[in-house]
């Protein structure tokens, strides 16, 4: 028997005029996980909140079928909803440090969920949620109980989160994201948790926007753009021999060693998603642009940063792959003259970057250029888009600056119009394509990327990887590429750094260092991505 | 370090802190008295008997021939040892004359606190949640009023509530300290600005952390919209209303002026405007030294607060 039925479930918020969820069918049976993957604005997440009677306030839910445990949930009241929340369906979401109650003690989030549905009484509660943060693999769980959120780690946190969903022993587990703000080897150790739930015959609902990630642990895949599902079927089946061009332009824009030299942001027609070739980079100088000497940087007692040496040539690209905590934005900073080594030296253009006072360094700053994570934080939110972009062309006359500004937008593949809005106004690939072109407006020999597509969905990250290719090419910048993705950083480097403490593990050609890793770290870290390939049917176990 | 150590020395600071203030506080009310027009000798004889040779045996006795600085510094000896020293009007000690009227001002400010305080939070508490009808209408309508209770000024609402609940109705007496009923107008006057700001400060959080992702993740556990009000959003709220605890400690000091002379009630109010239209400079002073402490005790008391609500802040950095 399925535990959740709907058949053309609509949810629309007529107050802010949007329909979220346009009739999408759904099944869920015990002990089957099923996944909706889509991009953001999707209604993938609104979907799966319905489910437990939360769509957001303002919105209007109506189905043709709507049933959850075998009863039927249009009749549902509060009081109704409220019992299927926690008791019937666990509600697992992304980034545990903002899911869970930044305030209380992680014991007393899952104690909630045994107290709201009587699990257990007043007296057994901390022991029991103790007992279920030991269940999802956190050591020494009494201690953990009884500390704060912000006093774990991202892993440890979202086993938290868990253990507070399955408190009530609910035959449903509904996880939004839950891997997405965390590093690939806990990301694979939470997945094997929900796995091993899955094995004992809980059935899960997975939302998420990476397609790799559900591969390894759906049965069925729901492929959701603009409110209606495009394509569904068994897993293996829609990413082996996808039905729809969405689905194909999707799977197109991963990318992984076999994208390298080519268009992510592919055009699915006919059945086919082609991806064309990117234009051939210039041939590089031999001597580095920009290096590294043993750079050291410490915190306190705390080493960041350890004996970190590299080097960039002209036209290449290096990718820095890493763990959070690893120091790879350290490097960074180190790199873009931000923060002084404690022993080592930089060197740009040959001459030398760090330990030189800041007045020399100045003139030189055009030369290495920034682009972040989150561009917004690194605007200032009263300018518009055109004075971003202008702002590092003080050398340019005043009347020309204008002309500069809609070159570099057009640049970009930003319309002109663009530069008399607001940032905040952009979406997110706007923005970072805003961030492209002021770092760009100097014309820089070297662009730091630091993680410039994690905050984006697939099919944008897509074009903004092309766009810095296309950049790249034509320009001969050289890229230091910083990424926890390490699918991003095979399609995109030459050589590849591998960071973990502060220190270099191993580095390399790209192809070298992740097909044929030397030390075990990076083995464990290739080992823990997620791959298309790998289907529940293949997975070992 | 320890932990044990840095504490106390963040502790050891903190006392530093607060003893510089008050040094601080003492010594521009000082020159500030200094500076103010009018003679010294003139204020200390009031109304009485104006003569050449009582004017030499006051000069004399309280040592006004000295040079200023040495003044100040016997001021501040005399401090040092908890001496506050002799009210020029009332012939006796300024620690008597304030301790006599302490207890007055301080049930005063103590029920309107209490008063300010539990109105915001049933303002607060009663108008939060997921939107109805009936709670948008109720939102309008509190909004008003507590755009109302922060612009009026509290001697205005006194003098309303006086007219109203007093003159009127006959319900409280008009003027003295005679027991709880005659406490009740003037906290009701001075409590109802403080219930307007902190009611929109704390409406305002519990608006916001209800919106928060950790509250989808308590509603998701099945709990009640109040479950998750007293339980998660209420302490989140708290963090801004804590932080206006100096501005209403304030109101409280200042509105208690005006209030006490509004509902002629015993009280420090009452002594200070005393003491300043009559030039009583050591009981001016005190009064000032005395909201000194207030404010340091007050922001003390608020620091701790803030580690008591917000776990995150207990990390020593």
């Amino acid at each position: 028997m399925s535990l959740v039925t709907v058949e053309d479930l609509r949810v629309g918020f007529p107050r802010a005029g949007v329909r979220a969820v346009r009739g999408i069918g759904l099944t869920v049976g015990a002990g089957e996980c099923v996944a909706i993957v889509g991009e953001s604005g999707s209604g993938k997440s609104v979907t799966a909140r319905s489910l437990v009677g939360l769509p957001g306030p303002g919105a209007e839910v109506t189905a043709a079928r709507f049933e959850i445990g075998g009863r039927d949930a249009l009749r549902f009241g509060e009081r109704d909803w409220r019992r299927v929340r926690g008791g019937f369906a666990g509600l697992v979401l992304q980034d545990a440090l903002v899911s869970l109650d930044p305030l209380r003690r992680v014991g007393d989030e899952i104690a909630e969920v045994l107290a709201t549905h009587d699990v257990v009484p007043r007296a057994g509660r901390a022991r029991r949620a103790a007992e279920l943060l030991a269940s999802v693999g956190v050591p020494e769980p009494e201690t953990r109980a009884r500390q704060y959120p912000h006093q774990l780690s991202g892993g440890l946190r979202q086993r938290a989160l868990i253990a507070s969903a399955l408190a009530a022993d609910p035959p449903l587990i509904i996880a939004d994201e839950p891997t997405t703000a965390l590093d690939v080897t806990v990301q694979a150790q939470v997945l094997a948790l929900l796995a091993a739930r899955k094995a004992e015959g809980t059935a899960l609902l997975m939302i998420s926007h990476d397609l790799a990630v559900v591969a390894s642990i759906a049965d069925r895949v729901l492929v959701m753009k603009d409110g209606v599902v495009v394509e569904e079927g068994p897993t293996g089946r829609v990413l082996a021999a996808p039905g729809h061009d969405y689905t194909r332009t999707l799977l197109a824009a991963v990318p992984s060693a076999a994208s390298r030299g080519t268009r992510l942001s592919a055009i699915a027609a006919g059945g086919v998603a082609l991806r064309t070739p990117l234009p051939p980079r210039e041939a590089r100088g031999t001597e580095p642009i920009l290096s590294a000497d043993r750079l050291t940087a410490s915190y306190g007692s705390r080493r960041l940063v350890d004996e970190v040496s590299l080097e960039v040539r002209q036209g290449e690209t290096v990718g820095i792959v890493g763990e959070s905590g690893s120091g790879k934005t350290t490097v960074a900073r180190l790199l873009l003259g931000l923060l002084e080594p404690a022993s080592g030296e930089v060197r740009l253009r040959g001459e030398r970057w760090s330990g030189v006072p800041e007045r020399r360094r100045r003139r030189s700053r055009t030369a290495i250029q920034l682009i972040s994570q989150n561009p917004l934080d690194s605007f200032d939110p009263r300018y518009t888009v055109g004075r971003l972009v202008a702002e590092p062309l003080t050398a340019l006359p005043r009347h020309r600056r204008r002309d500069r500004v809609s070159e570099l937008l057009d640049r970009v593949g930003l319309d002109g119009d663009v530069a008399a809005r607001h940032p905040r106004a952009l979406s997110g690939g706007q923005r970072q394509r805003v961030a492209i072109a002021r770092a760009l407006a100097p014309r820089p020999d070297i662009l730091v990327c630091d993680e410039p597509v994690s905050a984006l969905d697939v099919s944008i990250q897509a074009q903004v990887l092309d766009l810095l290719a296309e950049i790249q090419a034509a320009d001969g910048t050289s890229l230091v590429f910083i990424s926890h993705d390490l699918g991003v950083v095979h399609h995109v480097s030459d050589r590849v750094v591998v960071m973990r403490g502060g220190r270099v593990v191993e580095e390399g050609h790209v192809d070298e260092v992740f097909f044929m890793p030397r030390e075990d770290y990076t083995r464990d870290l290739l080992a823990a991505v997620p791959t298309l390939g790998r289907t529940p049917g293949r997975t070992p176990g | 370090m320890t932990t044990v150590t840095r504490r106390a020395a963040h502790v050891a600071r903190r006392g530093l802190g607060g003893l510089a203030v008050l040094w601080a506080a003492a010594t521009i009310a000082y020159a500030a008295l200094l500076l103010a027009p009018g003679d010294t000798v003139d204020a200390i004889i009031g109304d009485g008997l104006d003569t050449p040779r009582i004017r030499a045996e006051i000069i004399a006795e309280w040592g006004l021939d000295r040079p200023e600085i040495v003044q100040y510094l016997d001021y501040l000896g005399r401090l040092l040892h908890g001496d506050l020293g002799r009210s020029y009007l009332l012939q006796r000690g300024v620690g008597e004359v304030l301790a006599s009227q302490l207890p007055s001002t301080a049930a005063l400010a103590v029920a309107a606190a209490l008063t300010g305080v539990t109105l915001a939070l049933a303002l607060a508490l009663v108008t939060a949640g997921r939107r109805t009808a009936f709670r948008s209408r109720l939102r309008a309508l509190t909004g008003t009023a507590e755009l109302v209770a922060v612009s009026v000024p509290p001697f205005l609402i006194g003098i309303v509530l006086l007219s109203v609940f007093s003159f009127r109705l006959g319900w409280f007496p008009v003027a003295g300290d005679r027991g709880l009923a005659s406490l009740v107008l003037p906290a009701l006057a001075l409590g109802i600005p403080v219930a307007g700001v902190l009611g929109q400060v704390l409406r305002e959080g519990l608006e916001r952390a209800v919106e928060e992702p950790f509250a989808l993740t308590a509603r998701s556990r099945g709990i009640t919209e109040r479950a998750l009000v007293a339980r998660h959003a209420l302490r989140h709220a708290l963090l801004p209303a804590v932080t206006l605890t100096g501005w209403f400690t304030g109101l409280l000091l200042g509105g208690a002026v005006i209030v006490e002379a509004v509902y002629g009630r015993p009280g420090i109010g009452q002594i200070a405007v005393q003491a300043v239209d009559s030039r009583d400079m050591p009981v001016v002073m005190a009064v000032i030294l005395f909201s000194a402490v207030v404010y340091v005790v007050v922001s003390s008391l608020v620091d701790l607060a803030y580690l008591v609500v917000d776990p995150r802040l207990r990390e020593s950095r």
